[in-house]
């Protein structure tokens, strides 16, 4: 019995670290998305749930590679949320034709994007000079002022907030951009860059000994983080169709940092298992009411004592290491093998 | 022209003065070691030169460039490379990942290169895989690349310290206590150790060590320093007698 | 004239509560360098506390507070001993996070249990002075001779006594400090038992001040304690009543000049500008760290 499932794991293993695999995947999924909203395979609340999965990905993945794989703590994900999500509307509802809406919006996706990153690289510049929690106080304060910001201007609706938008956020769009974003953030990961960032979790100042550039390097994943809550965000108003500056406060932050923490840090496997996760037991805890509310934390609680570094802390999925890195060790092996005496 | 030359540096820590008014010239190829007791400013100077602390007074030249002022990976890319007293590695990396680190300085692709996963991110990482695994396997490494450095025995550990310091392709390198916590046969290993990187490597060596056997036995060139100040310099043997030093050493000695 | 007085009184008042809270987050970080991020909702636990006591023993001002601090504060320590405690070794987001999941948990289980916002009956007789044109309560002078009593016994504490001088001592180095025969978990337990004591009393004032009570309320509160904290210098008690009435005193003021909606935002870019150009705070200073 062990022997089978030793074999399905290692089959698994052969397929899921295949050249094509990942192309085929992004196909296969994309089709069968595309034919499940079109065909109302799955029905419309499943696919509500489905999409919030995909955006709580793109949350948590994105996050994890600034308090995971970099060890900083940033508590103002929501914010460059809000303002992707401010952004997409804005430009769908105001400025778009309506028209060629469906072809422009990805472009508002984008730009909800951009948006954020610019505004996380201007936060990212004073906020790395010095050490510590100085992220976490800065990006605290930097979520509150984007909270309050908004709520006082009225052209975009103030506290009340902001409609108006269609329904663009469907499923296909929903996985096309957590797919992206999984795949540019493991492809940051396994880099130069991404080593970088992961030796300035382990040592800040060896790294930079190291020829790290530790200052580049923070901001990198600092604004290539906040462009995908900005995505995130911009599809998280066209899902909703309903925006308003509460829906982004810290207590949004909270829920994106226990979807990191509980997946695991430092790990795409554990982010995408964090939100599937975290986003499922909450639907499916929906009858026990604010019980539920009270049990979550509970559960994050004793997660933290019995696992500190969440479900997959640290480990990642094969099938997200590039080959080369995979199979790098081995393949040296056997080059030596053949040439043994290479290494004298 | 000298290799690295220090002029009149001194460096305090509000109000400490770990190092006064230094003074040091190192040729190419040179191996020198600098001793001194307990807290006499020695792992200061290696900060110093390598650009954890900036100096407070003086200039620090390295092939003619100034060094003080620049930041740490600047000054690792102009080829000055070290190891530290208590070994820092990164502890949750792979042994290959702690050299590969290294190479940071030396790959070209851009950060938008890395994100796609483009040509010259593929050519250079795969260039810089297979430098790192031979690397590790001069330091018969390569067996353990895809173990976690802190899983390595101390001993090997203290060896893939020098190892990633040698992946950022140095001209000198700084050597502090590489000794610490070795047995006496150890040590005579670590002695032949050094000598064949420094020949291999063709590097210009900095070696702060305790241990007088090791300084004595490969050193060309000592440097004593205490409390902050330099007390003599020349070879092994001269330092050895010089009675300004052993009053440094006895005097520590004395206290304990 | 008479109208700047009376913003200086309003802004005492509210300084002087966000001091309290400030007090036990800078006291949690200076000996463990964590971010206790469920102290918020404790002191909404003291709010809440204060409200039980009144309405149900119907006790009188002064034993409702020993009750109030006492009863936050026992629960401060049991929170140390049962969550944080078996993560000090882990690494420190573990604590971090934990701290977040208390906190949401206090929230959400007092609302579970009130769903409703809940008003504090008056404690005190509430009896107005007019100096000249300023009014004066009596609540606010109490709730600011209070807060003055309290933050002058825990300096006393802090730098006189030799539990005092334990703190300071861990919060300074802690390697050897714990080797030289200090108690460390009790003394980290009276830092949770003072920090947390006093944030029940802060609830308590805000709660008489400002007397409709809800479980989200120490979220904002919270924050904004944190921040005063930050701002004093983090670790530094001093640091941290001082950065507790600049908070009190920029947001009156910004209320003052400004819509009343732009409170929050003036006040953390303010707060924002600051930390770039004093990363450290006020009274706080960089760690040394040792290559
Ligand atoms: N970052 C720092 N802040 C304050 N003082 C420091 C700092 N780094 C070093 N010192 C002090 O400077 C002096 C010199 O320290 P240094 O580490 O250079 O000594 P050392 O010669 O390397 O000693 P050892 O043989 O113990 O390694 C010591 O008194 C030390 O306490
Ligand atoms: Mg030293």
């Amino acid at each position: 019995m062990a022997d089978f499932y030793k074999n399905i794991l290692e089959r698994w293993q052969n397929i899921s670290t295949h050249r094509f695999f990942w192309p085929v995947f992004f196909a296969a999924g994309l089709a069968f998305s595309i034919v499940a909203s079109a065909f109302d395979i799955l029905d419309l609340y499943l696919q509500l749930i489905l999409i919030y999965v995909g955006i709580n990905i793109i949350l948590t993945v994105s996050l994890n590679l600034v308090n995971g794989y970099m060890g900083e703590f940033s508590i103002g994900h929501a914010g460059f949320m809000a303002i992707g999500a401010y952004t997409a509307s804005l430009l769908t509802v105001n400025v778009f034709p309506a028209g060629a809406l469906n072809y422009l919006f990805p472009l508002a996706i984008i730009a909800g994007g951009v948006a954020a990153s610019v505004i996380g690289l201007i936060v990212a510049i004073p906020s790395f000079k010095t050490r510590g929690d100085y992220l976490a106080i800065v990006t605290l304060a930097f979520g509150m002022i984007v909270k309050s910001g908004l709520e006082n201007i009225e052209v975009i609706g103030g506290p009340r907030g902001f409609l108006g938008m269609s329904k663009l956020t469907t499923l296909p769009w929903v996985f096309f951009w957590t797919v992206l974003s999984v795949w540019i953030i493991r492809n940051l990961v396994y880099s130069k860059f991404g080593r970088g960032v992961l030796s300035i979790r382990e040592d800040e100042i060896a790294s930079d000994l190291m020829s790290v550039n530790t200052r580049q390097v923070k901001i990198i994943a600092f604004v290539v983080s906040s462009f995908f809550a900005g995505v995130a965000g911009g599809l998280f108003a066209h899902a909703l169709q309903f925006i308003n500056p509460r829906m982004f406060d810290i207590i949004k932050s909270t829920d994106i940092l226990i979807m990191v923490y509980l997946g695991g840090i430092a790990s795409i496997a554990g982010s995408i298992i964090g939100a599937v996760i975290y986003t499922i037991l909450l639907e499916i805890l929906r009858p026990l009411g604010i019980w539920r509310m009270v049990l979550m934390p509970l559960m994050l609680v004793l997660l933290m004592i019995y696992r500190p570094r969440g479900i997959m802390g640290m480990r990642e999925a094969r099938f997200f290491v590039p080959l080369r890195d995979l199979l790098a060790a081995k393949l040296w092996k056997q080059k030596n093998k053949e040439a043994p005496d290479a290494s004298a | 022209m000298p290799l690295l030359e220090m002029k009149n540096i001194t460096h305090r820590f509000e109000g400490l003065c770990a190092v006064a008014n230094f003074n040091f010239q190192l040729t190419q190829g040179e191996l020198v070691g600098i001793i001194g007791p307990n807290g006499a400013g020695k792992t200061t100077v290696f900060n110093l030169i390598t650009g954890v602390y900036r100096a407070t007074e003086g200039s620090i030249f390295f092939n003619g460039d100034e060094l003080v002022g620049k930041t740490p990976h600047q000054i690792t890319k102009m080829g000055v490379a070290r190891t530290f007293q208590n070994i820092r590695l990164f502890k949750e990396l792979t042994v290959l990942d702690n050299v590969r680190t290294a190479y940071f300085g030396e790959a070209t692709y851009s950060p938008l290169e890395a994100l796609l996963h483009m040509g010259r991110y593929r050519r250079e990482e795969t260039k810089i895989t297979e430098r790192a695994l031979e690397l590790l396997s001069v330091f018969q490494l390569d067996n353990a690349a895809s173990e976690l450095a802190k899983n390595l025995p101390y001993g090997l550990q203290r060896k893939l310290e020098i190892a990633r310091a040698l992946a950022t392709n140095p001209q000198l390198l700084l050597l502090d206590e590489p000794a610490a916590g070795m047995n006496p046969n150890e040590i005579k290993q670590l002695m032949d150790f050094i000598g064949w990187i420094r020949k291999t490597f063709r590097l210009t060596i900095i070696l702060i060590e305790h241990q007088m056997r090791l300084v004595m036995g490969i050193c060309e060139r000592l440097v004593v320093l205490d409390f902050g100040a330099t007390i003599a310099q020349g070879l092994p043997a001269e330092i050895k007698s010089n009675p300004k030093v052993l009053e440094a050493y006895l005097g520590e000695e004395a206290a304990k | 004239m008479t109208y700047i007085l009376q913003q200086i009184l309003n802004a005492l008042q509210l300084g002087s509560i966000y001091a309290l809270i400030a007090l036990g987050y800078t006291m949690v970080y200076g000996i463990l360098t964590m971010i206790n991020f469920a102290h918020g909702d404790l002191f909404m636990v003291g709010a809440f506390f204060c409200f039980l006591i009144a309405v149900y023993l119907q006790l009188p001002f002064l034993p409702t507070l020993m009750l109030t601090m006492f009863g936050v504060a026992c629960l401060g320590v049991l929170i140390e001993r049962m969550a944080y405690k078996p993560l000090r070794a882990a690494p420190r987001v573990s604590a971090i996070i934990t701290a977040l999941g208390v906190g949401l948990f206090l929230e959400n289980f007092t609302l579970a249990l009130s769903p409703y916002p809940k008003n504090i009956p008056p404690l005190l007789a509430d009896k107005t002075w007019m100096i000249g044109s300023v009014t004066i309560s009596s609540l606010q002078i109490i709730i600011i001779a209070l807060s003055v009593s309290l933050m002058l016994i825990l300096d006393f504490i802090v730098q006189r006594t030799k539990a005092g001088m334990a703190m300071r001592a861990i919060s300074w180095d802690k390697t050897i400090v714990p080797l030289m025969g200090v108690p460390v978990n009790k003394i980290i337990s009276l830092t949770f038992a003072i920090g947390t004591g006093l944030g029940g009393a802060a609830g308590m004032m805000y709660g008489l001040a400002y007397p409709v009570i809800d479980p989200y309320m120490g979220i904002m509160v919270g924050w904004k304690a944190f921040i005063s904290a930050v701002v004093g210098g983090i670790g530094n008690v001093r640091g941290a009543m001082i950065g507790g009435f600049i908070l009190g005193t920029v947001e009156i003021l910004v209320a003052a000049f400004f819509p009343s909606t732009y409170r929050d935002f003036v006040a953390f870019t303010l707060l924002l500008i600051l930390l770039i150009f004093r990363p450290y705070g006020i009274l706080g200073r960089p760690s040394p760290q040792k290559v």
